[in-house]
This record gives structure tokens, sequence and C-alpha cells, in this order.
């Protein structure tokens, strides 16, 4: 019945598809490279080294950032590090094995021979990264240093002090200035894309709006390549930077490509607490914390309570009343179990009570060990500026007092879906980064997201897109001019003018709040078929609100940051229910999708592989408030046994 | 638990460049302590909102002190007083004080043109990097990562200075608009680094003579820029901008 | 030519401009020591340092150093203004680090050049000027009789006072000129940074003491001080 999907994956042994894709692969010759234009939406860590190689290899490149320059990119929060297979450490590391971890990490639901690649060009980045300058941690010997992270029994982490994620950036920045320079990148910055241009089947262009002059622009190339990053700000609160949003995403998935396991939403274990709802958003502490930091709870219930009334502060509990309970339950990784298993660990040990803030929602994280076992001096060289960013937020010193930290929504494992060679479902239009689905599965690891950007970005679009520019050699350049370009430009100044002519009473983030606690308590961390249900019912209820009750000040010409936000919020609500809908198809529970009702006795996630070992792509069915369709991707896996995920032993 | 404050707050208007601009006043009433400046900003817009006004524009992104887009001068202060570097977004309202007057102000500065209440265009810098900001390397097969060797010093060196976020603070407190402390910071990095020795002569050249052309200042050495930093750029990187463009016009 | 149309480049002329009248000053102030034990050989350096072909070419290059760094002063502050940007701030607040001579260098070199015009006129005018247009008895004294002219002049009280405002205001723009001028020429580090402000200190007070107490010492051995209707007669 349903359409199955084919990923077109290469034939051949897993770790020789790449090269054998590679090897067979159409190319496009310089002079003709000059002659062919490609779009490139955003300028994270995907779209800013894409949008460089492009450059570099002679096509011409229009690149977009709603920011004022390409730097603000959200990639630059990134604070871990970068996992590569180099096994400069000599512990047993290899392609294979990272392509392993992540699989399994991923809880079996990425897509083989992607992760393959990735693990595979993993290590070029890191070449690249440092012949372009990015300031990575070294040995006294002036080698490079590495840091294990979550979900990995080897270290592989490179990084630069606690922002590996700004140094890649601006490593990938720099090269884009470069090409800049060189003239063949030319640079939007506050320019925000709202639709994708189709011509004949094919992506062509897209409409943009100037943020600073207010007007509407169209742009037409060969191919459009969108780098948007990822949907976590459907929740409201996120460790995700305001301006992050779903939109160019979902001019995509309105114009027909498909929308890739949506559920899989990442909730980082490592947060600081919320502390109120003025709060606007939550901030990250850095994953690499958990390397030294213990995770505890008081064993006592009645210790949770004092501590919740601020009658006790958690230095004063002894040891022996405190429940390390990730090092109780997963002896084998302990403090280093995947994001998930962290995650729910806590909100487990929470709705029992054993919550150690005001809120109730929060649990400890400790250095006093650390301190005791490295010193003073060596925690704070490793940690000094997150423990500074701490004390900064929360008023609390860390070399004193435990940090309280508490999940929150971080990434977003599912995306706009690609085939092998990074390409959606409608022709010429490509997705790389946070914004397509491939390499994660229903989770990421740590240190894994800058790897995948700046995989996609230099080192497997700027082939794969040459695979379909090739055929496009003799198109000659479009014209703006053309009807689809002038249609699109008017469904956009008509959805504007729709929402400014709305005038309600209610502010955007009023709404868009309100639609957080939604999806928060409905399509968050634990899942169940009928909260989803309620919560899918109270999407539209609100929807219903939004269209009546919206109020944007201004116009649409000129700086209008109302706006702005209410055609993002406008495309949450399509990205919320399409969150639900995938959690409430998916009748089992895996990665960073949990639905209570798929648990095994000890609340861990059982998988239904039978079932579900699918990638779910979802069609947009013309309308906002019509309920999407669901396609197939089988997923095949050749070179590893599925199994049930053990962080155990 | 921190207290709750209340305060009168000016706040910067200005439609446009060529606009005159002026301040406009609003008391702020029971804003929690633990609430960020810019959460604080948020609740200014949502009243405005309400009451059917233009919200008030400032940039902002990331709200974690990294992305360097937060741009407020306040009370006489590129991102207000903090004990130690942090942008505007890592300014809690618990640094100021029951019934206090709270000036926001833009960056001001001929390089950086208002576009619109607190939003200034820094797109300047962009065009610094664009110079000769960056190592010319191909994206391809470069050597092993290892094959070059940095030492610890250098490359921690080198990572301090690579930690400037581009917010515009130097700029916003110097008292000559000079962006010295900004350019020499990336001349410093890829200076430091064996990677960025083949063109730093060439570097240093084009970023300052980009940096005169766009018009900012000549630096004094008054070290504001280097107080005001949010991540503690220090004015040793100007010194070595200096030494490393007079040995390159002198080689010329 | 770099020196003019790069900005680190006029910082460098200013630089060493600077520097090269800190060199000038340390020579001065200590010629001017020997006025203090005695008149024959003060006299005698004035001698030597008249209207001499080596001693006039020195002149006319100390004056040339001036006039640069006068003109490049305000060449600097007038782009520094214009980068400033059209708005005013509302509200500043001086950060802790940046000191108060950093901030008003053009100020404080305005007041020095006034001093200066000063001091030419009371000393420089009547030696030799005097000497070059053949007129040595021009300000009354001999040309070469250099310690009877700080006899005279600092008889006057009004001349001390303004001598030491002079000074003071060198002082000023000297503690942040030092370390300045050799951070512009990029001798300077984190570590050296710390040790040219402090060398800088030493230096400019150790320097401008040695004028005051040229001063001080015929301000009130020589009268001013004393017999206070004396000056200006």
């Amino acid at each position: 019945m349903t359409k199955i999907i084919d990923s077109r994956i290469p034939e051949g042994p897993v770790a020789e598809k790449w090269t054998n894709y590679k090897a067979h692969q159409k190319l496009v010759n310089p002079a003709n490279k000059r002659r062919l234009d490609v779009i490139v939406v955003g300028t994270g860590l995907a779209g800013a080294s894409a949008a460089a190689s492009l450059g570099e290899m002679g096509f011409r490149v229009f690149n977009f950032c709603i920011q004022d320059s390409p730097r603000r990119a959200h990639s630059i929060a990134a604070q871990g590090g970068i996992n590569a297979a180099k096994n400069y450490q000599n512990d047993g590391d290899s392609v294979y094995r990272l392509f392993y971890d992540t699989v399994k990490g991923g809880d079996y639901r990425a897509r083989e021979a992607n992760v393959y690649r990735l693990a595979e060009v993993s290590n070029s980045i890191i070449d690249q990264c440092v012949a372009q300058g990015v300031p990575f941690a070294r040995e006294y010997g002036g080698m490079l240093d590495n840091r294990s992270f979550g979900g990995a029994q080897v270290s592989r982490t490179f990084y630069a002090k606690g922002q590996t994620g700004q140094q890649l950036l601006l490593g990938a920045y720099s090269a884009l200035s470069c090409q800049v320079n060189a003239g063949t990148v030319k640079l939007f910055t506050r320019y925000e894309m709202l639709d994708v241009v189709i011509v004949d089947g094919r992506a062509r262009g897209i409409i943009a709006r100037n943020l600073v002059t207010g007007k509407l622009e169209r742009f037409a190339a060969h191919a459009v390549v969108i780098a948007t990053g990822g949907y976590g700000n459907a929740y409201f609160l996120s460790t995700n930077a305001m301006g992050c949003n779903c939109s160019a995403a979902m001019s995509c998935y309105r114009k027909g490509a498909y929308f890739a396991n949506p559920s899989y939403v990442q909730i980082h274990p490592t947060c600081i607490p919320i502390h109120g709802d003025k709060q606007s958003k939550l901030t990250l502490m850095s994953e690499s914390l958990r390397n030294d930091g213990r995770i505890w709870v008081p064993k006592k219930l009645e210790d949770a309570k004092k501590l919740q009334e601020g009658t006790l502060r958690g230095e004063d509990i002894p040891d022996e009343d405190r429940d390390f309970y990730l090092e109780r339950r997963y002896p084998a990784f302990g403090n280093l179990v995947p994001r998930d298993v962290a995650s729910r660990a806590a909100k487990e040990r929470c709705d029992k009570g054993f919550g150690v803030n005001n809120t109730g929602l929060a649990v400890f994280l400790d250095f006093k060990y650390a301190i005791d076992r490295l010193g003073k001096d060596v925690v704070a060289a490793r940690y000094g500026n997150l423990f500074d960013m701490y004390e900064e937020i929360t008023d609390d010193d860390p070399y004193k007092t435990p940090m309280m930290i508490y999940p929150a929504v971080h990434y977003t494992m599912g995306g706009i879906w690609v085939d092998y060679e990074l390409q959606t479902s409608v022709k010429g239009l490509f997705a790389i980064g946070e914004c397509n689905f491939s390499d994660h599965g229903a989770n990421r690891l740590g240190a894994s997201a800058l790897m995948q950007g700046l995989a996609d970005g230099y080192f497997v679009l700027p082939y794969t897109i040459q695979n379909y520019l090739a055929d496009q050699i003799t198109v000659p350049r479009f014209s703006t001019d053309l009807p689809e370009f002038a249609e699109a430009e008017k469904a956009v100044m008509d959805r504007m003018t729709r929402l400014m002519g709305i005038q309600g009473k209610r502010s955007v983030d009023s709404i868009h709040k309100e639609l957080g606690h939604i999806m928060w308590e409905y399509v968050g961390m634990g899942r169940t078929a009928e909260g989803l249900k309620e919560g899918l019912k109270q999407i539209k209820a609100l929807r219903k609100v939004f269209y009546s009750e919206l109020f944007v000040p201004g116009s649409t010409e000129g700086v209008n940051i109302e706006l702005e936000k209410a055609i993002r919020l406008e495309d949450f609500f399509v990205m919320g229910e399409l969150i639900a809908y995938d959690a409430l198809n998916r009748n089992e529970s895996c990665g960073g999708h949990f639905r209570e009702e798929y648990q095994t006795e000890e609340g861990e996630a059982k998988r239904d592989d039978e079932n579900f070992f699918y990638v779910g792509c979802w069609e947009y069915q013309g309308d906002d408030e019509k309920e999407p369709v669901l396609y197939k991707e089988p997923l095949v896996y050749e070179a590893i046994k599925v199994q049930t995920r053990n962080y155990k032993s | 638990m921190d207290k709750n404050i209340s305060f009168k707050l000016r706040y910067w208007r200005q439609n446009g460049p060529k606009d005159k601009g002026h301040f406009d006043e609003r008391e702020m009433k029971d804003i929690p302590g633990d609430t960020s400046f810019l959460e604080m900003l948020d609740i200014l817009n949502e009243q405005l909102v309400s009451e059917g006004k233009e919200p008030f524009v400032f940039d902002h992104d990331c709200r974690e002190g990294i992305c360097g887009m937060c741009s407020l001068y306040i009370n006489g202060t590129p991102h207000g007083k903090t004990e130690r570097g942090a942008t505007t977004c890592q300014l809690y309202m618990r640094k100021f004080k029951d019934g206090d007057t709270i000036t926001v102000e833009p960056w001001r500065s001929a390089g950086f043109p208002v576009i619109k209440d607190c939003m200034v265009d820094r797109t300047a810098f962009d065009k610094i990097i664009q110079a000769g900001g960056y190592v010319t390397v191909r994206t391809g097969q470069p050597q092993d990562a290892n094959a070059i060797l940095i030492p610890k010093q250098d490359a921690d060196e080198a990572m301090d200075c690579a930690s400037c976020i581009g917010c515009g603070a130097c700029v916003a407190a110097c008292k000559n608009g000079s962006a010295m402390l900004f350019v020499s910071s990336k001349v410093s990095q890829l200076a430091l680094l064996p990677q960025g020795r083949p063109e730093a002569a060439r570097r240093a050249k084009a970023m300052v003579a980009k940096m005169d052309e766009l018009g900012f200042g000549n630096c004094t050495n008054t070290r504001a820029c280097e107080a005001v930093c949010p991540k503690c750029e220090s004015i040793s990187n100007i010194a070595r901008l200096n030494r490393e463009f007079i040995k390159a016009k002198l080689n010329d | 030519m770099w020196l003019c149309n790069s900005s680190i480049g006029r910082k460098v002329v200013m630089s060493v401009s600077g520097l090269a009248l800190i060199l000038f000053l340390t020579f001065h102030a200590s010629m001017n020591l020997v006025a203090l034990f005695s008149a024959e050989g003060y006299n005698m350096i004035c001698e030597f340092l008249g209207a001499n072909w080596y001693a006039v070419a020195a002149t006319l290059g100390l004056a040339a150093l001036v006039v640069v760094h006068i003109v490049y002063a305000f060449w600097l502050t007038l782009q520094n203004y214009r980068a400033r940007g059209k708005d005013r701030y509302a509200v500043t607040d001086k950060p802790k680090a940046v000191e108060w001579a950093a901030q008003n260098m053009l100020v404080l070199g305005i007041i020095v050049v006034l001093g200066m015009v000063l001091h030419l006129w009371n000393f420089w005018y009547n030696m030799m000027f005097a000497e070059l247009i053949h007129q040595p008895e021009l300000g009354g004294l001999h040309a070469t009789d250099g310690y009877g002219y700080i006899v005279q002049t600092f008889s006057c009280p009004v001349y001390v006072v303004l001598y030491v405002i002079w000074l003071v205001a060198l002082w000023f723009h000297l503690t942040h000129g030092f370390w300045s001028a050799l951070q512009t020429v990029g001798w300077s580090g984190k570590i050296w940074f710390e040790r040219w402000k402090c060398i800088g200190y030493i230096y400019s007070t150790v320097l401008i003491l040695m004028f005051l107490v040229v001063v001080a010492k015929f301000a009130i051995c020589g009268g001013a001080f004393c017999c206070a209707n004396a000056c200006c007669q």
C-alpha cells in the first residue's frame, strides 16, 4: 500500500561504497562549473563549508544567512568537540568502530551506508581544519589531544577549549570569506529564505526576504542546498539560538520534499535547569562535563524535600546518602551513557520526587570528586569557562557546590529526507547538516553533529551535487521573471499580508510559549499514544488561536522582528504536528523517541525491529491542516548486526 | 532566591541610519533577578506589542555568550558591567539595584551604522576577514593533522586569540572607533600557528588596509577595548599586529 | 607611503618621534642638573650649544620632530573623531584599566606645547636666536649666560607655577606615551607590557623630577618666593 522510498545507495560492501561512488560518479569540467549556479541557504558548519568548497571548485555560489554575519550560525554554540577515527590515542579506534558506535548510538535507525561514509571522511575533517588554522588542543609534544565522550569507549574527540563549534565554524567561515574575496561566493546576510521555487519539477531558486528592507527578492540557480539546521525551537525552550527555525525546511516540505523521522528529538541531559516562566532559552553545559563530573540525587526522599525547600544544600549531603544513579544502573558506561539514556534517567528520578531544586526538576552534577582526584587547577583548565558561565547564570560556584542540571531539547535527528547523494525527494534540492535526517538514526552521539555538518559540507555534497549538475551543463541560467518565481513570491507576500491582517491581541512569543508547553508535555521525553493524540488536538486548537488572535505590529516594509517570528511560528505549528504524527505512528521506543508503552521492565527503551525498521518519510498534502501521508524507506543493514543497545556491560 | 527589582529603562529608538533617534522611557516593575537582560527586554517587547506598539529592535541569537550577535551599550559599558568578561545575554538583572535607571544604547561608531533602534550593521567585520583573515587552503586532502607539530603553549595562545566572537564591543568602547583588537586577534591567531605563517605578511597588510578603508579609527592604546572584551582578548595582540605589519612593510 | 596612509604607519610616526623627544628630554634634563652645581659649567654647555652649525642643525631636527609629532597628533585625532560617528553616547563609564592620561593625550599635548612656547621665549629666543641674529644682548643678559637666564626666569613666581603645570602635564603625557610608543612599534607583549608600564612610570617620574629640582632650587634660592616683587621687572 505505502510507497517504498529508494535511497539510491551504491552497490558493494559498505566499506567500499563511497570509494566506488566517487570513482563512477559524473563530474563537471572546470569550464562548465563557471556556468552553473548553486544557492546555499545557511552558513553554519554545513552551509559555510559547502559554499566555500563549491566556490573553490569553480561554481558560482549564492550563500544566505538570517544573521548579520555567517559567523553567528548556531553551530558556534557546540562546546564539546568533534569525533574522528584517527586513533591517535592508540586505544583501538578505527573507521569501523566509529561507524559502529554511531549506528549503535543511533539505536540502529541510521542508514548504514551514510554513517560509514561519515566515519570514513571524519579523519579528513580534522586534517582540513588543522590546515585552516583551527587551534585544537595539543599535548606538550605538539600532537593533537583527545578527550572521551558519551557513547564511546575510546578517546576520539578533538576539541578547542570549550569552544570547538566556534572554532570549527570560524574555520569554515574563513574558508568562506576567502571565497567571497575571490568572488566565487556572493554572500547575502540578513536574508531569510521563505520559499523554494520549483520549475518543471526541479528546484531552481528561492524567494528570500531582505530582513533590513523587508523586500522579497528572487534568486535563481541550477541547484538549491539548504543547510538551515534543526527544528528544536518548536518546543520554544531549547538549547537552540533564538533565531533557529524550521521555515526553510518547511518550505521545502510544502513543495514536496519528504520529512523524515521528525519524532527523533534529542533531549540533552546537561542543561542548566529552568528558573521561571520568563525564560527565553535553555543553556547547555557541555556534555564533556560528564567525563569528570558525577551525577547524583539524594537517596532519601526527605533530603530531596529539603533541597527543594532550600533548607539543605547539596554539598552537605554525605556520600553514603547520594544515589549515583547512572553508575548504579549502567556500571560499564556510568556517567558516560548516551544522551537519551542519561536524560530519561534524570527524568525518572525527578518524576519519583528526587529533584534537587525549587522546581524539583534538576539533578546534581558534582565535581567534588574530580577536584579531589585531579586538583582544582586541572579541573579549572578543563572546564574553567563552563564553570564561569554556570556561575554567571545561576550565581552558584561549581567549585564549591554541585552543579544542577536537567535535560532540555537540544538537537533534532529527524529532518528533510535525503538519499545517499543528500538530494531530497525534489530534484535539484539538497539538504545537509542537521537539516537532513540521514546520519544519526534515532539518537546522536556527542561530538558527532560537528562531524556530520562538516562531512556533508566539505567532503560529501561537493561531490554528490556534481552528479546532478553534470546533467545541467546545457541548461542556461534562469531568469527570475519566470511565472514560477512570480507565483512563489506572490504566495509569500499573501502569507505575510494574511498574518499582518489578523490584528488580534496576542504576541507571537506568548503563543509560541504555549505551543512549547504542549510539545514538552505531550510530545517531549516520555510519549504515550493518548498523550500524543491530546497533544495534536491541543496544537490544532492553538493554531486556531494563532490565526484569530495573533497581533503583528508594523508593516511588511523594513525591519519587522514580530513578522519574522510570526512566519516562523506558523511553520513550527506544522512541524509540531509532524513530530506528533511520527511519534504516534512509531509504536516503539528508540533513541530520542521514547514511548512509555514500549519499555522493558527496567524502564529501558524497547525497540520493535520487526515493524519499525524503517525511515518514516512524511509527505505534505497541500494544506497545513491536512494529515501528512507516511512513506517508508526500509533500512538495510549489511555490516552490522542489529541488537539491543546495552550500556550496562 | 533572587529578589525582584523595579527600575526605569531608557532605550534608544532610531528608525534607520539617517534618522535622528531618541530615548524612550518605561518603568519596569517586578523583574526577577534571575532574568537575563535580554529576557527583561523580551518582557518590555511583550508589553509594547500588547499595547499595539512596535517592539524595541536589538540583535541577539544564541543567548549563551558565544555567537557575538548581542550588542547593547548598557549604562555606559558595552554589554553592561560584569565581573568577568560576558556578553549582554549573560548579564543578569541581579546585577542591578531596585530604583536604578538603566540606559540602553546601540554601538555608536561610524563603522557600525544603525539599522534600527539598537540593531547595528557590522558587516564591516566580515569585510575585514574577507580581506585576509584566513589560511588559503583547498578543501581536499591536506597532510595528516599531526604532521604539523605545534607546541602546546603556542596552540593555547592561538586559541585565546581565536576566541574573539566578533561582537564589536571593542569598537563600541573605543573613543577612536578603532577595530584593532578585533583585527589583531585574528592576525595573532594565525601568526602564532605555523599554518598561518606563509601568508602572515600579506594578511596583516590586507586586513589593516581594509580596516582603514572602512573608516575605523587609529588605535591610541587606551585599553578600553581590552577592558570590555567579553572574551578577554589582550592588547598584546595589538602589539603583535603592529609587529607583523611593520615587519611586512619594511620587507616590501 | 605606509607612514602616511595606514593607521599603524601613522602611529609609528607618532611613536618614533615621541621616543626621540623623550631622548632629547633626557639629555636636556641631565644638562640642567649641571646648573645646580656650577654656573660656569652650565654656561660652558650653553656656549657649546650656541649658534654653532651642529647645534643649529640639531635644533632644526628637533623642531622637525616636534612639528611632525604635533601635526600627526591633530591628524590622528581628527580621523578618530570621524571614526566615532555622528552620535555620542548619552552615558559613558570609564573602565578602571583605562588611564586618564590615555584618553587625554591631545589636551595634555597642547598644554605641553604651550609650555614649550613659553620656554622657547624665556630661553631659546634670548640665547640661540639672539646669537643667530647677532644681537647677543637681546634678552638683557649675554646669550651664553644660560645660568643668568635661569635665575632671572625662576625669580618670577608666575613662571615657576606655569613651569610646574607644564612639567606635570608632561609627566602625564609621558606615562602613557612611553609604553604606548613601544606597544605601537610592536615591542610589547603580555609580560613586557607590564614591564614597560612600570619602567615608563619610573623613567618619567625621574625625568620630570630632574627638571623640577632645578626649577625648585632657583625658585627658592633665587628669590621667587623670597622677594616676590622682583618678578617681571
